[in-house]
């Protein structure tokens, strides 16, 4: 079997007496979508947070790409950041409300030192493009873009990033159901041409039954199936 | 829109031309409708379509700075928490924090009836145990924060139907909830409704709300009627474009493969109307009269249908909103 991208083992997740998430395992190939079902309260988000490492688990492991994340430091994980990006639920407020889009979309490249004012804005306008918005919003604020536009936004800065892993929490749930079908075909595109891997949390069945690949059931936070 | 095929006087409530608008941009721009009596009334619609600002309306809870023309009779919003009622989204929005629960529905009753402090909050009780919160005499002195979210929409629920209004308008009454609890509530709503006897209007964005819960449907797009009809035939074989693309998106309609059937474009903000349809620029069939002229509700194949060319749409459609795939 060839090696998991993502492979989270016996994790527990506490905030302060409560245990959000105890004892769960799962991994994940490159291009493939796992979803995570549960109600809320589950410990889904709470699972995304750890693998994001946004929340230090209290225990177990998340691997990434073979290596072993809740060891590393702060600074340790800087460089590896990147590679796993979430896009949120609410797609403003993954966005700041006063940058332009593609101010949005060129920080994690100067972040990261890989912004060429030659080739910049054209990569920010080739992201947009890929997302299927016109380039032209780049100039906009996200106020200014609808939930749908502002989501695809949202997922070009994180494209931006050239990351191997998304963790998409609940990203359609806030869309209007007209534009929710054309955000999932993009998201759909984007994992069959770069071989991204999706941990996809939603709590609506039928999407997930349509999406994912495989999905696990989360309760009380355990895996209950799966 | 025309009348409908029931007499007037079969109305609860009747809507006419009814237009919303702020800052002369209007965002309901002319629906009619009925309420009839018992009935549940699915208006469905995305946001900035128009169907909260409408039930709104028929509350008299619109916004101040709100014009409003056309007509709504009876006018109830002066009988409102008496012979109509909210459910609204946010059920903590509703209730007040520094009171408790039983109290709040205690004094809801003695709004509307004279009754005795004591029997009021008999009331009380009885209205939370019938919405199914589990010790209902502790849990009338328990504040709202300590209520779960699904036992407060459950303690809203008590609130909108312990006077037994005529009409509940139950706005998004199910959106922060997940699967599950989401069922349970509009299965209680309608357990409620037919106890009162109430008609119920309910308005969602969520089509599997409408479906085993609604009898008839009222589809709004861009602040317009486009399918109003009874529920089941309009979801099972819809007339307008907008409701056959909003349908074939939906996940489980869907054939199997990855790629969806999906509207393009946005709908569009209020106060942009192009002339025409506002649906014309995401309509796979728009042609002809769609850019020119905007097309009035009329009857069409049981129900009403505002759409020039609805005879030319195929059935099912889902293949005429098959995008192509971007290249990478
Ligand atoms: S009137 Fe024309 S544009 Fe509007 S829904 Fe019908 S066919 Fe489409």
């Amino acid at each position: 079997m060839s090696e998991a991208l993502l492979d989270v083992r016996d994790l527990v997740v506490r905030y302060g007496p409560v245990t959000a998430v105890d004892g769960v395992s799962f991994s994940l190939a490159a291009g493939e979508t796992l979803a995570l079902n549960g109600p809320s309260g589950c410990g889904k988000s709470s699972t995304a947070l750890a693998v994001l490492q946004l929340r230090r688990p209290a225990g177990g492991e998340v691997r990434f790409e073979g290596r072993e994340l809740t060891s590393l430091t702060e600074r340790e994980l800087r460089p590896l950041r990147p590679r796993i990006q979430p896009v949120f639920q609410d797609p403003y407020g993954s966005l700041s409300p006063r940058h332009r889009i593609r101010d949005a979309i060129a920080e994690p490249l100067k972040v990261q030192g890989r912004w060429h004012p030659t080739d910049g804005p054209a990569r920010v306008a080739g992201l947009l493009d890929r997302v299927g918005l016109d380039p032209a919003y780049g100039d906009r604020r996200p106020h200014e873009l609808s939930g749908g536009q502002c989501q695809r936004a949202g997922i070009a800065r994180a494209l931006a990033c050239e990351p191997r892993l998304l963790v998409l929490d609940e990203p359609v749930s806030s869309l209007d159901p007209s534009v929710r079908a054309g955000v999932l075909n993009l998201l759909a595109d984007l994992q069959d041409d770069l071989g991204l891997g999706y941990l996809f949390i939603c709590h609506d069945r039928a999407v997930v039954r349509h999406f994912a690949d495989r999905a696990i059931e989360m309760r009380d936070g355990r895996v209950t199936s799966g | 829109m025309e009348s409908e095929a029931q007499p007037p006087s079969e109305a609860l409530l009747s809507v006419r031309d009814l237009r919303i608008a702020f800052d002369g941009v209007e965002a309901v721009r002319g629906l009619s409708f009925d309420v009839r009596p018992r009935e549940v009334l699915a208006i469905v619609g995305e946001s900035g379509a128009g169907k909260s600002l409408t039930a709104r309306a028929l509350l008299g809870m619109l916004p101040r700075d709100a014009t409003t023309s056309g007509t709504i009779s009876p006018d109830l919003s002066a009988a409102r928490g008496r012979r109509i009622s909210l459910v609204p989204q946010d059920a903590l929005s509703a209730l007040s924090p520094v009171h408790p629960v039983g109290d709040q529905l205690a004094a809801a009753v003695r709004s509307v009836a004279r009754v005795s402090r004591a029997k009021a909050r008999a009331r009380a009780v009885a209205a939370l145990e019938r919405v199914g919160i589990p010790d209902a005499a502790r849990g009338a002195r328990a504040y709202p924060h300590e209520y779960s979210g699904g036992m407060r929409q459950r303690a809203v629920i008590a609130m909108a139907t312990v006077n037994a209004p005529e009409v509940v308008v139950a706005d998004e009454p199910t959106t922060a909830l997940d699967g599950e609890r989401r069922d349970q509530v509009l299965r209680l709503l309608a357990e409620r409704r037919e106890a009162v006897g109430a008609a119920l209007v309910l308005v969602t964005h969520d089509m599997d709300a409408v479906r085993g819960h609604a009898d008839r449907v009222l589809v709004l797009y861009a602040g317009r009627p486009t399918e109003l009809g009874p529920a089941d035939e309009v979801l099972d074989h819809p007339r307008a474009p907008y409701t056959a693309g909003l349908l074939a998106s939906l996940p489980r309609s869907a054939t199997p493969g990855r790629r969806l059937p999906a509207l393009r474009g946005t709908p569009p903000a209020p106060g942009t109307p192009a002339p025409g349809c506002a649906f014309a620029p995401r309509c796979p069939i728009a042609a002809g009269p769609c850019h020119t002229t905007e097309p009035e509700p009329r009857q069409a194949a049981g129900r009403l249908v505002a759409c020039h060319r609805w005879e030319e749409l195929p059935h099912p459609a889902a293949d005429l909103f098959l995008q192509e795939r971007r290249p990478a």
